[in-house]
This record gives structure tokens, sequence and C-alpha cells, in this order.
């Protein structure tokens, strides 16, 4: 508790000006002012009696802002009541922890809906606002008591609003972060489909970095399977400009320096006349129109022959 | 250390055995150069397994072995290139040219074989 407080007060004094140069003293020696936390119940409190009537007023002006249009009246409002609630326990405690919880929960549970950053920033400093024109209202008569309630009020304020927009940014970049590795790690497969081919199926878009573990991925792969042949197909790539051409050639003559054949597939008409467009040289390129012919070809170089088993039969047939 | 040049067959087999330098580099076109006409060997296998490190001079002296070779009428195969080496001579912009590679020795014995047997057919794999 005493930890808490001292976190409190030290809060407080950044947050005022006037008290700002004895903040020292919080560093050395924690002096706990009672009447902050005397205030800070007595706030809790009055919050606690106009839950209701507050929570309400919170909802209403969500709805009036047109903040979180993905989600419903009624969700709103059970949302509303947990961080209402969350608000007041952080107010009472000074402990932000559980607050922390809840706003990586609620992250958890609003970003695949949709929701931005700007609308749970706006709900929070809405939910400031609401609860502070009600402590105007109440300590209106006494201008000196309501500093000093604002006083308490604020910085604890600010920290809640500090905590779940961190909280909601945090958890947004986390999923970010998540995604960039699935894609990365499903984004090249070297797969073997005969002894010593290798296919290499590009989707997507290509960047300096992704180019660049293509060809480590690939050059590895022709040493682990000791391929002869390699068919890149770039039929999922969208679009091809100068710096693909540029790495595609690259991912050819290194693989040409491993002592492997490439063959590549899948340029679409458009990207073809791009190619051709902005001059790139792919001369030096084996390029066949789609997968299967690369394949075949790839097959045709390893001496593969693929006969199908009727007309072979029937060869045999002829031959007697 | 001068790098071994062994004889098998119709063909040379140049084992590098550690990194070299640009001295020994010279060295080995000397060796290669004499005993290719020497030997009337067919094809030449350059083994670079071991570097992990080529740089510019390394790869213009393989391409002068290269053509030296094939002037007194032997093919050249360059072998055992690591991925990673790979990678740093294409973004260097190291090219070989015209000078054949393969994955290892047994390929490179297999890519000679092909290229010196007269109308070889790649279909007799299979």
């Amino acid at each position: 508790m005493d930890g808490k407080k001292r976190e409190r007060e030290t809060r407080t004094k950044n947050q005022d000006p006037e008290k700002r140069e004895s903040s020292y003293e919080s560093l050395t020696g924690p002096v706990i002012p009672e009447s902050t936390a005397a205030l800070l119940r007595e706030l809790v409190s009055h919050l606690r009696e106009n839950r209701t009537q507050l929570r309400e007023e919170w909802a209403r002006r969500i709805t009036e802002s047109q903040l979180l249009l993905a989600m419903t009246k009624e969700e709103i409002f059970k949302e509303a009541t947990a961080v209402y609630d969350n608000y007041i326990a952080v107010l009472e405690t000074g402990s932000v922890e559980a607050l922390e919880a809840y706003a990586r929960d609620l992250s958890e549970r609003i970003i695949p809906r949709g929701v931005e950053t700007r609308e749970v920033l706006g709900i929070v400093l809405l939910l400031r606002d609401v609860l502070a024109r009600s402590l105007f209202k109440k300590y209106q008569a006494d201008f000196a008591l309501l500093n000093r309630v604002l006083d308490a009020y604020e910085p604890a304020a600010n920290r809640i609003a500090n905590t779940v927009g961190v909280g909601f940014v945090q958890e947004r970049e986390r999923i970010i972060r998540q995604q960039q590795e699935a894609i990365r790690e499903l984004s090249t497969p070297v797969l073997q489909v005969r002894e010593r081919l290798l296919i290499l199926p590009i989707i997507g878009v290509i960047d300096p970095q992704r180019a660049r573990q293509l060809t480590e991925q690939l050059l590895r792969g022709i040493r682990a399977n000791r391929a002869k042949v390699v068919v890149i197909d770039i039929t999922g790539v969208p679009a091809v400009d100068s710096m693909v051409a540029n790495h595609l050639v690259q991912t050819v003559d290194a693989s040409r320096l491993m002592g492997a054949t490439v063959i590549v597939t899948g340029l679409s008409s458009e990207i073809a006349q791009t190619l051709v467009t902005i001059g790139v040289d792919l001369t030096k390129m084996k390029t066949v129109g789609d997968l299967q012919g690369g394949i075949e070809e790839a097959e045709r170089l390893l001496g593969y022959k693929v006969n199908m088993v009727t007309q072979s039969t029937d060869q045999i047939a002829a031959a007697k | 250390m001068r790098v071994p040049i062994l004889k098998q067959g119709n063909y040379l087999i140049a084992s590098i055995q550690s990194a070299l330098s640009d001295y020994e580099l010279l060295q080995l076109r000397d060796d290669l150069a004499a005993q290719v006409g020497r030997f009337r060997s067919k094809g030449v296998i350059v083994d670079v397994t071991v570097l992990d490190i080529m740089d510019s001079f390394a790869v213009r002296t393989l391409r002068a072995i290269a053509q030296i070779a094939r002037m007194r009428g032997s093919e050249t195969v360059i072998v055992g290139i690591q991925p990673e080496v790979a990678f740093a001579m294409v973004q260097l912009g190291l090219a070989l040219g015209e000078v054949e590679t393969a994955l290892d020795l047994e390929e490179g014995l297999a890519l000679l074989e092909l290229r010196t047997k007269q109308g070889g057919s790649r279909d007799s794999q299979s």
C-alpha cells in the first residue's frame, strides 16, 4: 500500500506545477498526504453512488460521438460498465494491474472487429470528461476543494487513459508481429516433387527481406536435396517490378553457382509486358508459361519420361 | 600450401584444402595449365567446398583457369560452392560467366562425363 501511495503521490506532484519543486521529496522519503488519499476515497464513494447515472451518461456520449460503431448498444453498455468499475478500482487502490489485464482482454476482443485506436482513446477520454463534469457539479460551491479534488483525480485519470491506450496499442502490435511471423514461416516452402527436382511456389508480395530469405532457403534446399533443377513459380506474385526481377535474376544466378538449373514459370501476360516495358533482361532465365509446363521441362532435363500406363501397355502390345 | 591436383582418368581434380592466398591461387592456375597439357586431360574439376569466402580475385582466377583449360582442349567445372558463398557472389556481382558449376564432386564428374561424351544424351539416366 505504501508503494502505491507513493506512486500516486509522485504522479500528483508531476501533474501539479506548484508542487513540482518538492518532487525530490517523494524520491527520498514519501510524504503521504493523507488529504489526497481521503479525497480519493471521497471521490470513489461519489462515483459509486452515481454509478448508474454516470455510466448511462457515458454510454450516451459514446453513441453520440459515433464511437465504437462496430459494437451494438448492449455491448457498449456492458463494456462501459466493466471499464467504469475498473476505473473506480484504480482510483481506489492506485494499482493499474487489473485494469491493464482488462485492457488487454478488451483489446483482444475488439481488435478483430475493427475498432480503431482513435475510438478506444476517445471513449476513455469521454469517461474522464464525464466524471470530471460530475465533480465540477458537486464541488462547484467550494473552489479550493474542487481544486484539490482535481489534483487527486486528474493524475489518476491520466494514468488510466494512458494504461488503456498503451494496452490497446501493444495488443495490436503483438497481433501484427504474430501475423508477420506466420507469413514469414508460411511464405517460403521449398518442395521436392521428384528426385533432384524442387519447386518453389512464391505467393504474395516480394520485399527485399523476403527475397533474401527465399534465396537463402532455396540454396539450402538445393544442397540438402541435391537438386539439379528448380522450378520457381510466380503465379501468386501480384506485381513484378525491376527490384523483384533483379532478385529473381540473382536467385537464378546463385542457384546456377550451386549447379542447379532454374526454370521460372507463371509469368502472366501483364507481368511479361511490364518486364519488357521496364527493360529487364530475362534472357538468361529459362521461362515456361505455367507450372505444369515447367515441371514437364524439368523432367525432360532430368531425363524422366512420363508415360500413361494404358499407352505403354499398348506399346508393349505393339512391340509384340 | 600447394593445392593437390589428382589425376582421375581423363580428368584432373584440384581439391582445395584451406583458404588460399592470391599467390596460391595463381600457383593453382599455373599448375593446372601445365598439367592439362601434360596429361591431355578432357576435364578439370576445382573443388571449392572448404572456401567460405570467395573474393573477386578468386573468381577471376577461376574464370581464367576455365578459359586456359578450354584453350587447351579441356572443360572446367567448379564444384562445392556453399549457399552463403553463392548468395554473396551474386550480391557482389561476381559472375563466373560461362564456367560450369555443379553441386559437388560427384555431380561435377557426372557433368564432365556428359560434356565430353560426344552426343551424350541426358535421357540415358532413365
